[in-house]
């Protein structure tokens, strides 16, 4: 394995172990932190860091319901309810996003940033 | 009730597929406020609905060719053990230390994106400009 090779081991398991820490934290999926730190770490491209964001979502997210389903706190039906439509949103949200510049994508995120920061600050 | 949560729903999932969340951000207030649900179920709730919007979003990507796949595995499965510390964390540590903590890292990183996407810069996201070093 070479130098590069185990640099980038080292930052995606950063990258890793800080989405989990803050998705335990504060009950977030983990992309706010995943794809800042694939774009400004580790040299992704804004549309790669949210596909490759997505990808790592499935595992924290599967993993987070099975635990919080073996203490009965998943309410499947609403989970439909809510997740279904969803999933017609993000048909429509990934396609958009091939028409966009890159950079439109970079500024959203971080619109979603200080939103996110402001709903923290103001108890 | 139902159509405010579908509407929500599909809002959550446009947000998802262009800036790559899971959408827990908009789920979780909507289950709260318009289902009814407690925070804890809430959280659970959406942590569901995060799977199929991620699934089906990360399929799109790798058809698009934005999929690194054994990146995300790797960063999901580390993210397993990092969440366990972060719910001992959340038990002993003062919460709203962390959470303004949290909020500040937030608008620093805002900040970086902002300055990396800004014009003036080189980078490949505008291509029309001539490389000026």
């Amino acid at each position: 394995m070479g130098c590069m090779d185990r640099r980038r081991l080292f930052l995606l398991a950063i990258c890793g172990t800080a989405a989990g820490l803050f998705s335990g934290l504060f009950g977030v999926g983990g992309g706010t932190v995943i794809v800042p730190l694939l774009i400004l770490w580790l040299g992704y491209g804004e549309r790669e860091a949210t596909g490759t964001s997505l990808a790592a979502i499935i595992v924290i997210a599967a993993v987070a319901t099975l635990t919080h389903g073996a203490y009965g706190n998943v309410h499947v039906g609403d989970g439909l309810l809510i997740g279904l439509p969803a999933v017609g949103g993000v048909l429509l949200g990934t396609a958009l996003q091939q028409r966009v510049s890159p950079r439109v994508v970079s500024i959203g995120f971080a619109g979603l940033l200080v939103l996110s920061a402001i709903d923290l600050l103001v108890p | 009730m139902v159509v405010a949560t579908i509407l929500v729903g599909v809002l959550a999932g446009v947000l998802a597929g262009m800036l790559g969340i899971g959408g827990g951000a908009l789920f979780v207030p909507v289950l709260i406020a318009v289902v009814g649900l407690s925070q804890v179920d809430a959280e659970a709730t959406s942590l569901l609905a995060i799977v199929p919007v991620a699934l089906v979003g990360a399929w799109r990507q790798h058809r698009y060719g934005n999929l690194r796949l054994r990146d995300g595995l790797i960063v999901g499965v580390l993210a397993i053990p990092g969440a366990i510390g972060g719910v001992a964390l959340v038990n002993a540590l003062p919460e709203r230390a962390v959470e303004v903590a949290f909020a500040l890292l937030q608008l620093f990183v805002a900040y970086q994106l902002v300055r990396k996407a800004s014009p003036g810069r080189v980078s490949k996201a505008s291509p029309g400009r001539d490389a000026v070093q």
